[in-house]
């Protein structure tokens, strides 16, 4: 079989060999001048508030009776609640579900427009990416109207032939069809990632495969996909930091079945639903790093079993 | 890249972070629930003082979703020049209430008048948010409201907390075409309502006499006042919950088996599909309230002509009752800067005979005001819609039946949060309504002992 060995030359820096301490410290100094924006807007709008959160979620505020403090009282009271474990239970169910099949459509379409075998590849790039491009403000009204049980198209085609559609949005079939919307948005997103990482695989590697006699589908497998490990995992990632955090979704589709989709269904409804409806900002708090947590164990879980499969 | 600048940015996260937190802790000590309390008055203020305030240079903001309420305010800027009146729409119902939650925990940026339901008001005024208004002669205007109304803008201590801007005394709109085709007499009684339904829908299997939305709590919370419950008793921070009282089981019971035969819809209101309904005649009534009707004529213009109103079905015969669903109030909210002319604003809205009138004409609101429910103008008004009935005339006759002992506790939201999800989610499912009424009870009353409140009953 053909081999490649990846010759990647190694630059040591100038500063280095020249050994001069002086310039070392001003190129660092000038680093953190271009980072300070960032820096500041980091402080400002995610450790400030982060860490005010973390504050409030010590409290409690009363209707009567004002604020007290109550340590880790909310906490306690978050991990034994049985809607947030609920609504736990059903994204993690949905993360189970969606994201592999998401994944898979986008690894597929990122391999089908980068296999050359498509004749307007861009065409087929751009249409899959847009779903990203629309806000899920609108993807979800529009998905609402075509998941209609009396006017959407589902329903008047049944009408027209006489079979009665499936309710899409009773309580058997809602999360079945949030993972849909869902779907529609973010697999061009994915395929996107993974098709840039695509464009990364040196060219030498499919001369070596077609010169050993490797059709399309033999490559994809052998050469494409293996190389995509990376941004798979990236993917991933992002899948399960996204699917955790589902808000937007049920929150507009609650409207149209708002007995299906109760204030609990997803842990960040809950707590936007704690804070805004109930007052309870306190327990609001609490709830949300509670939830970080659980994304951070699952990411954690993630990354370990994928990098331990690699280290064999 | 060299390690020695890892290492020196590894420290350098490290003091940022720190300095971060110190920033926060130190930040989060210095800021507290400032409830800046403007000069707002405890005693009476003079008419000199009154005189003084409407002719200085001023601006008020007003938060209301009322459409087109700029003309009424335009009569106020005729009558009073100096005091100038920002209308803003901060958004309806709840959205509107969430932000000025927010505005007043946050210590800036609420308005100086706000609309405000009447369920919404002891939400209010447990925070000690609203403006007392008997300093500004608010006492004297009692005798022009009907008397259930300014009850319900009345504190615990005696303190008028907003004046009455409209009100929503519930009848029947029914489709009379649909009821001679299937041979239904307009039901008195609820027992009569449960015989028609059945009757209706087994004649037409695509046809509800009605639809009870599963999603609105405000339409039940009617019902029940109907129904002779006293589901919430507020005495300053002790309530009394009883939203499981025997007459809320008794109208649970009631239509939990009328949903689980089928013979009523429960889909969610307001929505394209509910508004599809009425159009094309999948609903034969509508229990509503008195801003009903025009609603209706709005939304269901194909039908016109169709419908007549009519008192709700009575739990006994010859009874009268009915309950009250929907109309806000203005109110003055707390830290406003000018209290004086706030509260004649809120006077001159809601009690000046030519803006209570144009609420009608204008904006179709159903008064508060005695003088225009026994104008004989309004009264005799007949409406197209409804095949010449004279529906105000109706409906003034229904206002007069409310019941005014009725109370609001002040954590609405918490409760109607917890009633579509334990009775709303029965209804939908056709499950047993009376006993999501016993869940609706133990989680309010869990919710108001976490509060703080004391709780009896329950």
């Amino acid at each position: 079989m053909t081999t490649i060995t990846d010759t990647v030359p190694v630059a040591a820096p100038a500063s280095a060999r020249t050994g001069r301490r002086g310039s070392r410290a001003r190129h660092g100094n000038r680093g953190y001048v271009f980072v300070a924006p960032f820096l500041v807007c980091f402080l400002l709008l995610f450790l400030l508030p982060l860490g005010y959160a973390a504050y409030l979620s010590l409290f409690k505020d009363r209707l009567v009776g004002g604020t007290v403090f109550v340590g880790l009282a909310n906490y306690a009271r978050a991990v034994q609640d049985p809607q947030l474990i609920d609504g736990v239970l059903r994204v993690a169910l949905f993360f189970l579900i969606q994201v592999p099949i998401m994944l898979a459509v986008a690894l597929f379409a990122a391999l089908a427009i980068d296999s050359g075998l498509l004749r307007v590849a861009s065409l087929f790039r751009l249409g899959i990416f847009i779903p990203y491009a629309v806000p899920s403000v609108v993807a979800t009204l529009m998905w609402g109207y075509l998941y209609g049980p009396d006017f959407g198209p589902l329903a008047q085609l049944g009408d027209r032939l006489g079979f009665t559609a499936p309710d899409l949005l009773s309580s058997t079939s809602m999360l079945s069809s949030l993972g849909n919307v869902v779907t529609w948005e973010f697999a061009g997103y994915n395929m996107i990632i993974l098709y840039a990482a695509l464009r990364t695989v040196p060219a030498d590697r499919y001369e070596a495969a077609a010169v050993d006699g490797a059709g399309a589908w033999r490559t994809a497998w052998h050469i494409k996909i293996p190389a995509l490990r990376p941004a798979l995992l990236l993917c991933l990632i992002f899948s399960v930091i996204g699917s955790f955090q589902l808000f937007a979704e049920p929150n507009l589709l609650q409207r149209l079945a708002p007995t299906v989709i109760n204030s609990s269904y997803t842990p960040n409804l809950y707590a936007y639903r704690l804070a805004f409806t109930s007052q309870e900002v306190n327990y609001a708090a609490a709830v949300s790093f509670l939830l970080g947590f659980v994304i951070l164990v699952v990411s954690y879980v993630v990354l370990f079993s994928t990098s331990r499969s690699r280290r064999r | 890249m060299p390690t020695s600048i890892k290492h020196v940015s590894r420290r350098r996260l490290l003091a940022v972070t720190a300095a971060a937190t110190a920033a926060v802790v130190v930040l989060a000590g210095c800021s507290g629930s400032s409830t800046s309390s403007g000069p707002a008055a405890t005693s009476a203020v003079s008419q000199a003082d009154i005189d003084k305030a409407m002719t200085t240079p001023t601006t008020l903001t007003f938060w209301t979703w009322v459409p087109d309420i700029q003309k009424e305010v335009a009569l106020f800027a005729k009558k009073y020049p100096a005091v100038k009146v920002n209308v803003v729409n901060a958004g309806q119902g709840t959205d509107a209430y969430t932000k000025l939650r927010t505005a007043l925990k946050a210590g800036k940026g609420a308005p100086d008048l706000a609309q405000i339901e009447y369920q919404y008001i002891p939400t209010f005024s447990i925070t000690k948010s609203l403006v007392d208004l008997r300093p500004y002669g608010a006492a004297a205007n009692q005798s022009k409201f009907v008397d259930w109304t300014w009850r319900q803008v009345t504190g615990p201590n005696g303190e008028i907390l907003a004046y009455p801007q409209d009100t929503g005394p519930m009848g029947m709109l029914y489709r009379a075409d649909l009821f001679d085709k299937y041979g239904i007499t307009v039901p008195k009684t609820w027992d009569e309502f449960t015989a028609a339904a059945r009757k209706l829908h087994a004649a037409n299997p695509k046809v509800y006499l009605t639809n009870l939305a599963a999603n609105e709590a405000a339409a039940w919370h009617g019902l029940m006042w109907q129904a002779g419950s006293k589901p919430y008793t507020v005495e300053g921070t002790t309530v009394g919950l009883a939203v499981n009282d025997a007459a809320s089981k008794k109208v649970a019971d009631y239509w939990g088996g009328l949903v689980k035969d089928g013979v009523v819809s429960t889909d969610p209101d307001f929505t394209d599909t509910w508004f599809q309904g009425f159009n094309s005649g999948k609903y034969a009534t509508w229990l509503t309230a008195a801003w009903g009707p025009v609603f209706l004529s709005g939304s269901a213009k194909s039908t016109s002509g169709k419908w007549r109103a009519a008192p709700l079905p009575q739990w006994a015969a010859g009874k009268s009752t009915s309950g009250n669903w929907g109309g806000s109030t203005s109110a003055v909210i707390k830290g406003t800067q000018n209290p004086i002319a706030a509260a004649k604003f809120a006077e001159f809205l809601n009690t000046d005979p030519e803006t209570a009138t144009m609420f009608n004409t204008v904006q179709n609101f159903f008064p508060a005001t005695k003088a225009l429910l026994a104008d004989s103008a309004f009264a005799g008004q007949k409406s197209a819609f409804f095949g010449g009935q004279q529906v105000n005339q109706l409906f003034a006759d229904i206002g007069s039946t409310v019941d005014s002992g009725w109370q609001w506790p002040p954590f609405l939201d918490q409760s109607v949060k917890d009633w579509t999800e334990t009775s709303g989610t029965a209804l939908a499912n056709k499950t047993d309504v009376a006993a999501a009424t016993d869940q609706w009870q133990s989680r309010l009353t869990t919710y108001a002992k976490d509060q703080g409140f004391t709780v009896q009953g329950g």
